[in-house]
């Protein structure tokens, strides 16, 4: 079984495990902790398929735009001075430990990879950036592409229009 | 790819669904629902990648890209859902929101 294969395995058993307690949780702030490592997983198993642009894609968009919303609506729904004691009651240290230890697996397994393999080129199949790219721009997504971004400015209006203060009432 | 078979990043990926699927269907708190909506969409995007690393082509990528533009769009929206119904109603809770009144 080569280098790949093994992260790939290693880094899904991750994620599985992280997503299930991730469901799991009472609080949404551990649901969240634990969700970023299982998204973060899922980038690790996307890499070791080789599919290093869509993993980096999944780290910055999932684990990082997606997940910054999800923290500022939690933010935004517990106003009044009880916000922080209810913080600190969040993240206690003993909440730390499951993330923690998940995305040491992860970090493990990613140092291992690179250094033993010298990169993504080790897999067999390797879609890189530059195929993806010149796919998605050709003319056979060409609807897709649009259809995309019209998708995203009704996303922007319709966001905007459900959370002004002044149509706020139900 | 010389290392993982495609029945098993599928397996991977039908796992994740479930579990996605799961937490949609037994969680009550919104924020819950659309945290397994997100597992859900991710699982289906690796589910496209692992085919496209099958046939070594991007268009399983390329489908992710949609996928993600899509659950940004969603995400964005359902939030905003989240903030009118606690301002609304007071709750979370997605029982508390079955009546339709205008």
């Amino acid at each position: 079984m080569s280098a790949m294969t093994t992260t790939f395995y290693v880094a899904s058993l991750v994620a599985l495990v992280a997503t299930a307690l991730a469901i799991a949780q009472k609080n949404v702030v551990h649901g969240l902790l634990y969700l970023i490592v299982s998204l973060l997983a899922v980038a690790l198993a996307l890499f070791a398929l080789g599919a290093p642009f869509v993993a980096a894609l999944e780290v910055i968009v999932y684990a990082g735009a997606i997940m910054v919303l999800f923290v500022f609506v939690i933010m935004l729904l517990n106003r009044g001075p009880q916000t922080v004691a209810e913080e600190r009651s969040w993240l206690t240290p003993r909440m730390w430990v499951g993330p923690i230890v998940l995305t040491i697996v992860l970090a493990a397994e990613l140092v291992y990879t690179v250094t033993r393999t010298g990169g993504p080129a080790a897999g067999a199949a390797i879609v890189d950036a530059r195929q993806v790219g010149t796919a998605l721009f050709d003319v056979r997504y060409a609807i897709g592409v649009e259809l995309a971004s019209m998708l995203l400015l009704a996303g922007l209006v319709g966001a905007y229009h459900l959370g002004r203060r002044g149509t706020r009432r139900m | 790819m010389d290392g993982v078979p495609m029945s098993n990043g599928l397996i991977v990926a039908g796992l994740l669904f479930s579990l996605g699927l799961i937490g949609v269907l037994v969680r009550r708190n919104v924020i819950f629902i659309l945290l397994s909506i997100e597992v859900m969409l991710n699982a289906a995007g690796l589910a496209f990648v692992v085919a496209g690393s099958r046939w070594g082509q991007a268009d399983g990528q390329i489908v992710f890209l949609f996928i993600l533009a899509m659950a940004a769009a969603e995400v964005a929206v359902g939030l905003a859902l989240v903030l009118r119904l606690n301002d609304g109603l007071g709750t979370l809770d997605a029982d508390a929101a079955s009546a339709l009144r205008g």
